[in-house]
């Protein structure tokens, strides 16, 4: 665009620690689209294969890169004081325990003395569907069907989730 | 405008004043985003048929507007860059084209959901539309902000005052653009 | 690093509002700290009269099941939750949160540390008017068709999803949007609040030479906004659940409601210790100035004060003991929440041993200090029972549990702030408060205190659940000893309620016509003392701001002729 008779414009002439110029950030965009290719073409072969861990490592891991990089190059976090990169960490971690912390709980389907009937009877329900029907499953008769309780009882069971 | 007090010229932490004030709004961002992102995350490891569901999603849409956050996300670091320089009139320039791929965006996420919905994925279809339509609607929402920001700091910067707050904003227009790149592998590629 | 650098270039006092500010800009738009904060005091307790009246209803039909009570009229069941909820949520969203952080946040973390206002004036304002729409919206809840929601200040679905459930269904939408709001709004605070304390001080400020207020209100804004998150996404989750239909907590759906209870535990034990945290600031400052003495253990009270905010952030799921959680995680929060007692029964300690060998004056702000500590200890002690798994599978959702967490509560809430206002009052005001008026509103209020709520611990041992309007339909529980229980509880409330008619007469008189206050009447070291009282737009003369040469607690310093020593007065 117009911008690029600025990559001409070599000299910073700041003390900064960011000593760029233009054409770090045009570089750095180039190696983002390369990454955003790679993690949308990589879950297409992670599916043709059925290799999962390729999905994963290109979709996410790739996304963590990315992150990396606008967080380094855009965001320029690594010249900021330490304890700026702590508070942020530490925000992340609370995420994380978050998650490990409610997910065994939120996750789980059965105990050992009970049983999510609804959430499982929704999973076999879905499944189904889609073994028998395939594909194209409009989305509304999905919802709705479940106001009437399943198994007599699927509010009973669900409440002995408490 | 105009009323600075002497408070805000300090810096006993070294880190200018709002810059400091905005990676504090970064980190309570991370902890909504966060919160919600976990949750999501923990039903859809345990609803493997969400994965059927999520096949409904737009890749292509939602590859397009990776590419617009990521190429918006560039212009916000030319405008500091530019703003580091002190040229204010070209620091406004990338933000308004900054904030014109947000419009872009904008515009790719409601045709989008128009499509969606006309296909009966309502937010009410089940829990992973749910989800998605909350978690992208709340990253929308922190869009929409971020534009109306950076309208207002591009006119400030393009009469040469207060060029700090263009590296500000745009800090903040990088982190919405960090949630994306999270949230696009999180919703759209499925199973 | 404590050095004030000066950017931009900017030359603060040029900028200044050198004309006195229109009756709009000084009431309805304010931007001076002192007023914001002001607003937020007297927001707040207008809001204790509404918690104060939900609870003498809904006390007074515990007492005398079925009949009306007197300025009410007859409390129904719906009526009841609805009474309960809202006393809980107006008490802590509305009362401890603006008053303890907010109002005198934003009063004495500039003054204190010698800067002229918040950094961000325009968004301390913003706050507030984000603030006061919540007030709006929460109240707009009681008033709407259905009443006002009654699902507890915990608002578990599927009740509080469900208007079948909760037959409040724009009640319970308003209630969860006016606590989305607030919490926007302590966000938005809390950042200027934080980025106040930490660039904003004077030169020669180091961390260490900041008093307790503003270092505990610092704290509880970070421990603050690292914990609401999920609850801010839990809200909307809810709310699209109520609103549109959603499924986010319905497991017929493919939601979980236990979900909901982690996302609001996350955040709700956190929250105890953000309300606390300030109170605890007070009282440091208050003991200091009446016990003429330094404080014992600056760094280490800051320690306690962090480790108490970290470890917080790992016992929340000792409010979900009984809701079906694994019992080893159970095991992993007991283990959690009996620890965190040790930093904060560390701090009481080092406060009792900054009074050791003081010399001691009884003025009613050191009362209040005292009675902080002395009832907060009892509260967090019996903390400990309930943390416990085992024991809490009986006294979980029993009074043992109200009658805990209001010893710690009251404390926080009501005896914090009085201790902080009754000190601060003069400042505030620029007049004193009646020490004899004040002395009798705090027997008055610290004696009823605990002859209501220890009658609860009882109730609760002897298996009366929480949050049921009539127990004559249990018949184990309405004997006659613990319907008189109850009886006493109420009556002592009804005791306390019209003991706070002497402190909002006091209040009010002294605004107006009591005896005028100097700039530093309780010889305290601190800068808000430095300057009038009450204190001029700007707290100093531009170019006369304190600089900071000492600590906040030089009391009695062996070779000095006072037993003060201000930290501005150069060495």
């Amino acid at each position: 665009m117009a911008e690029h008779a600025e990559a001409q414009d070599g000299h910073d002439d700041h003390g900064h620690d960011e000593h760029h110029d233009v054409s770090f950030y045009y570089k750095t965009y180039a190696v983002l689209l390369v990454l955003l290719v790679v993690s949308i073409l990589g879950p297409e072969v992670g599916e043709a294969t059925g290799l999962k861990i390729i999905t994963l490592i290109t979709a996410f891991g790739i996304a963590v890169v990315k992150a990396g990089i606008v967080i380094r190059n855009f965001m320029h976090l690594h010249t900021e004081k330490t304890f700026v990169h702590y508070f942020l960490i530490t925000s992340l971690a609370f995420m994380a325990l978050f998650f490990f912390a409610v997910a065994p709980d939120v996750m789980k389907h059965e105990g050992t003395r009970w049983e999510n009937k609804a959430a499982k009877a929704w999973i076999q329900k879905v499944e189904a569907e889609y073994a028998a029907g395939g594909g194209d499953h409009h989305g509304a008769d999905a919802a709705g069907d479940h106001g009437e309780k399943t198994e007599g009882d699927a509010h009973g069971e669900a409440a002995e989730h408490h | 405008m105009g009323f600075r007090p002497i408070a805000n010229t300090r810096s006993a932490t070294g880190i200018m004043t709002a810059k400091l004030a905005i990676w504090w709004l970064i980190a309570s961002e991370i902890v909504i985003f966060g919160g919600l992102l976990a949750s999501y995350l923990m039903h859809r490891l345990a609803h493997p048929e969400w994965g059927y569901y999520a096949e409904h999603t737009n890749v292509y849409a939602g590859s397009l507007n990776t590419f617009i956050l990521l190429t918006s996300s560039l212009f916000a670091v030319l405008a500091h860059h530019a703003a580091q320089q002190g040229d204010g009139k070209k620091a406004a320039r990338n933000l308004l084209i900054t904030c014109g791929f947000g419009l872009g965006f904008l515009v790719v996420k409601s045709l989008e959901w128009s499509s969606e919905i006309s296909h009966g994925y309502t937010i009410t279809a089940n829990t992973f539309w749910s989800f998605y339509y909350t978690a992208a609607g709340i990253h929308g929402a922190h869009v929409i902000i971020g534009m109306a920001c950076m309208l207002w700091v591009a006119n400030t910067a393009r009469q040469g005052k207060e060029l700090h707050r263009v590296e500000n904003v745009g800090l903040y227009w990088h982190f919405v653009d960090l949630v994306w790149i999270f949230l696009f592998p999180l919703l759209y590629i499925a199973k | 690093m404590s050095e004030a650098v000066k950017i931009d270039g900017a030359h603060g006092h040029d900028d200044h509002h050198h004309h006195e500010p229109t009756f709009l800009e000084k009431w309805i738009f304010p931007l001076d700290h002192k007023f914001i904060g002001m607003q937020y005091l007297f927001t707040g307790m207008f809001m204790a009269l509404f918690g104060g009246f939900f609870v003498y209803a809904f006390r007074m039909q515990l007492a005398f099941p079925g009949m009306s009570v007197p300025g009410y009229g007859t409390v129904s069941p719906a009526e009841y939750n609805m009474l309960i909820t809202n006393h809980g949520s107006v008490m802590i969203f509305w009362v401890a949160m603006p008053v303890l952080i907010a109002a005198f946040g934003n009063f004495l973390i500039p003054l204190m540390i010698g800067a002229d206002d918040m950094v961000f004036p325009k968004l301390n304002r913003l706050s507030f008017q984000l603030f006061l729409t919540s007030v709006l919206i929460l109240m707009a809840s009681w008033f709407v068709e259905g009443g006002g929601f009654g699902g507890a200040w915990t608002s578990y679905p599927p009740l509080s999803a469900d208007s079948n459930y909760s037959m409040t269904p724009l009640g319970s939408s308003l209630w969860l949007t006016a606590v989305a709001v607030e919490f926007a709004a302590f966000l938005v605070g809390g950042i200027n609040f934080i980025t106040t304390a930490m660039n904003s001080r004077a030169p020669g400020m180091k961390a260490q030479d900041v008093p307790m207020t503003v270092w505990m209100i610092c704290l509880a804004s970070i421990l603050f906004m690292a914990s609401v998150g999920p609850l801010i996404a839990g809200a909307i989750m809810l709310f699209f659940d109520q609103m549109v239909g959603t499924g986010f907590f319905d497991p017929r759906r493919g939601g979980d409601p236990i979900l909901w209870q982690h996302l609001f535990w996350f955040f709700g034990h956190p929250e105890v210790y953000v309300v606390l945290l300030p109170a605890c600031g007070f009282v440091a400052d208050v003991i200091t100035v009446f016990a003429r003495k330094k404080l014992f253990g600056y760094q280490t009270i800051l320690y306690t004060a962090i480790g108490t905010g970290s470890l917080s952030f790992f016992v929340w799921a000792h409010h979900q003991f009984i809701a079906g959680i694994d019992p080893r995680m159970a095991n992993i929060f007991t283990v959690t929440t009996v620890l965190i007692s040790i930093p904060i029964a560390e701090m009481m300690f080092l406060f009792i041993a900054t009074l050791y060998g003081g010399s001691i004056r009884f003025t009613v702000p050191m009362l209040w200090a005292l009675a902080f500590i002395a009832e907060f200890l009892i509260g967090g002690v019996t903390g400990i029972y309930l943390g416990a798994s085992g024991m809490d599978i009986y006294f979980h959702d029993t009074y043992f549990v109200i009658a805990h967490f209001h010893y710690t509560f009251f404390p926080i809430a009501f005896i914090g702030t009085f201790t902080a206002l009754t000190f601060w009052f003069p400042k505030m005001f620029g007049r004193m408060m009646n020490e004899t008026l004040g002395k009798v509103h705090f027997w008055g209020t610290v004696i009823p205190l605990n002859t209501i709520f220890i009658p609860l611990f009882f109730l609760g041992a002897a298996g009366q659940h929480r949050r049921i309007y009539n127990y004559n339909h249990f018949p184990d529980l309405s004997t006659p000893d613990l319907q008189n229980l109850r009886i006493m509880a109420t009556m002592s409330l009804l005791v306390l309620l019209a003991f706070q008619a002497v402190f909002l007469f006091n209040f009010f008189y002294s605004m107006i016509a009591g005896e005028k206050a100097s700039a530093n009447p309780w010889k305290s070291n601190t800068l808000e003392w430095t300057t009038s009282s009450p204190p001029p737009h700007g707290n100093w003369h531009p170019d006369d701001m304190p600089k900071v040469y000492r600590g906040p607690y030089e009391y009695s310093v062996p070779g000095r002729e006072d037993d003060y020593w201000p930290q501005n007065e150069p060495a």
